[in-house]
């Protein structure tokens, strides 16, 4: 469970997150909308401390996260996973070699790394890809690398930052069909944050929509509900794009 | 081969030599002193991983001074160092000091700016993965840098064939002391251009081997 207690954080006097507090259940697939600069990046980055929050706590399954210092953040990371934006591979490894880095880091024994990867790269597909270096491969299976280099060390949760936003529809219903079947086969928590509508409705559970760093409604998303959701959640959206008053969403 | 290269063939032999050794060393200090010093002004810039104003300014500010000093200004501003460091000021050994400091210099500022060809997301998924500073340099940084790496050490390396002509002043020797000996003291021209002929020709080769392995290792 990722609790976010009143956390803050300024950029210089700009208050890029006010006093926010968030609850993600183990397990589920929590989506984060809002308009470009609501602050989505800045909060999943406090989820894993690459982003110090300035005030409020960060909890993840009981351990309080912002009071750890240096060794043990490093440690904790490996089990925070995270993919971004854009795939951010080493463009000067193999597949393999780049899936590989991640267990160096977590100093898994040599012997049992290859065995690793190849299970990883198998569960998104790329398995026969693992000698191509990056620049060979299409956006998609960039990023399903980046989501098999991510889950290598069975992380227990996955933070996405805008993970399907340069791809295009088909390419991205790819990659959240892996996400899905991250979450359902391994039971891990999934957040995603995203701007788009279409995306956080496809996979999540639930939703916290952000404006100018605050949430500002945290939605359920049930199965006979979706498409009642869609309406008020886009609604939301459209105005928040437009820069219209959010009190009357 | 032209008969007065067979004439001072010992002699430029021995130049050739002297050459080498003011610039190995030079290439020596590059990377074991130039290339953390580069990393460590690159982490220290603002909105990287060390982020530190005055570190970065301090360092930034004697690696700016090192490089704007003219190269013969700085031989002979260096000889007191010289000569506690080495004993004299004189001869080819005492010519790798000033070699040495202004090698640092030259690599650290074209390291530097190699490392910022990296993008910025690939250290950002390197801190998520839990990697430490030294990860991150060795793991990622260099991986990602290393064909600008090298192309920027070929640079360097050519810089120094070119400040090494300087070290005759204080005795250092080498070829292009030769050339300027025998060229311009005892006109002997056309023993200046087959001297020249023969630097054009290393800097060729050192260009080639750079390029060539620059290439290789770039799988971009
Ligand atoms: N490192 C930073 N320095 C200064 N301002 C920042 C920094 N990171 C984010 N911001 C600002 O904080 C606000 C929220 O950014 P971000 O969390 O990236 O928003 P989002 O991901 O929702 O688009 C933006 O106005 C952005 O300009
Ligand atoms: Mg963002």
């Amino acid at each position: 469970m990722i609790i976010l207690h009143n956390v803050s954080k300024q950029f210089g006097s700009f208050e890029a997150i006010q006093s926010v507090s968030l609850r993600i259940e183990s397990g589920e697939i929590h989506g984060i909308i809002g308009a470009s600069g609501a602050g989505k990046s800045t909060l999943v980055r406090m989820m894993n401390l690459i982003e110090q929050p300035d005030e409020g706590e960060v909890i993840i399954d009981g351990e309080t996260l912002n009071l750890l210092k240096g060794k043990r953040i490093r440690q904790i990371r490996q089990s925070l996973a995270m993919i971004f934006q854009g795939h951010h591979l080493l463009s000067n490894k193999t597949v393999f070699d780049n899936v590989v880095v991640a267990l160096q880091l977590a100093k898994v024994p040599r012997k049992q790394r290859a065995d690793k990867v190849m299970e990883s790269l198998r569960f998104v597909g790329l398995d026969k890809l693992k000698d191509q270096y990056p620049g060979q491969l299409s956006g998609g299976q960039k990023q399903r690398v980046a989501i098999a280099r991510a889950i290598v060390n069975q992380p227990k949760v996955l933070l996405c930052d805008e993970p399907t936003s340069s791809l295009d529809p088909n390419t991205t219903a790819e990659v959240l069909e892996v996400l899905q079947r991250i979450n359902q086969e391994f039971g891990v928590t999934i957040v995603i944050v995203s701007h788009e509508m279409e995306v956080i409705q496809s996979v999540c559970e639930r939703v916290t929509v952000m404006a100018d760093g605050q949430v500002y409604q945290e939605i359920e998303i049930e199965p006979t509900g979706i498409h009642k959701m869609e309406h008020s959640v886009d609604g939301i959206i459209k105005r928040l794009k437009s820069g219209g008053d959010l009190n009357h969403a | 081969m032209p008969e007065v290269l067979l004439e001072y063939q010992s002699e430029i032999w021995l130049s050739i030599g002297e050459t080498f050794i003011m610039v190995g060393f030079s290439i020596l200090a590059a990377l074991l002193i130039g290339l953390p010093v580069g990393t460590f002004l690159f982490l220290c810039r603002k909105g990287q991983l060390l982020e530190n104003q005055v570190v970065f300014s301090s360092l930034n500010l004697i690696v700016n001074i090192i490089r704007s000093f003219p190269f013969l200004l700085l031989v002979i501003f260096l000889i007191p160092f010289t000569r506690f460091i080495i004993g004299t000021a004189i001869g080819t050994a005492a010519a790798t000091v000033p070699m040495t400091i202004i090698a640092i210099a030259h690599y650290s500022r074209l390291a530097e700016q190699s490392l910022l060809d990296v993008p910025k997301g690939v250290m950002e998924a390197a801190v998520s993965m839990g990697a430490s500073v030294k990860d991150i340099i060795f793991k990622f940084l260099y991986v990602e840098a290393r064909s600008a790496l090298v192309l920027s050490m070929t640079t360097s390396t050519i810089s120094f064939i070119s400040y090494s002509t300087i070290m005759g002043v204080v005795g250092g020797g080498g070829i292009g002391d030769f050339a300027i000996r025998y060229g311009y003291l005892q006109f002997r021209t056309d023993l200046m251009i087959y001297i020249i002929i023969i630097m054009v020709i290393f800097v060729q080769i050192i260009q080639y081997a750079g390029i060539t392995l620059a290439r290789k290792i770039d799988k971009r």
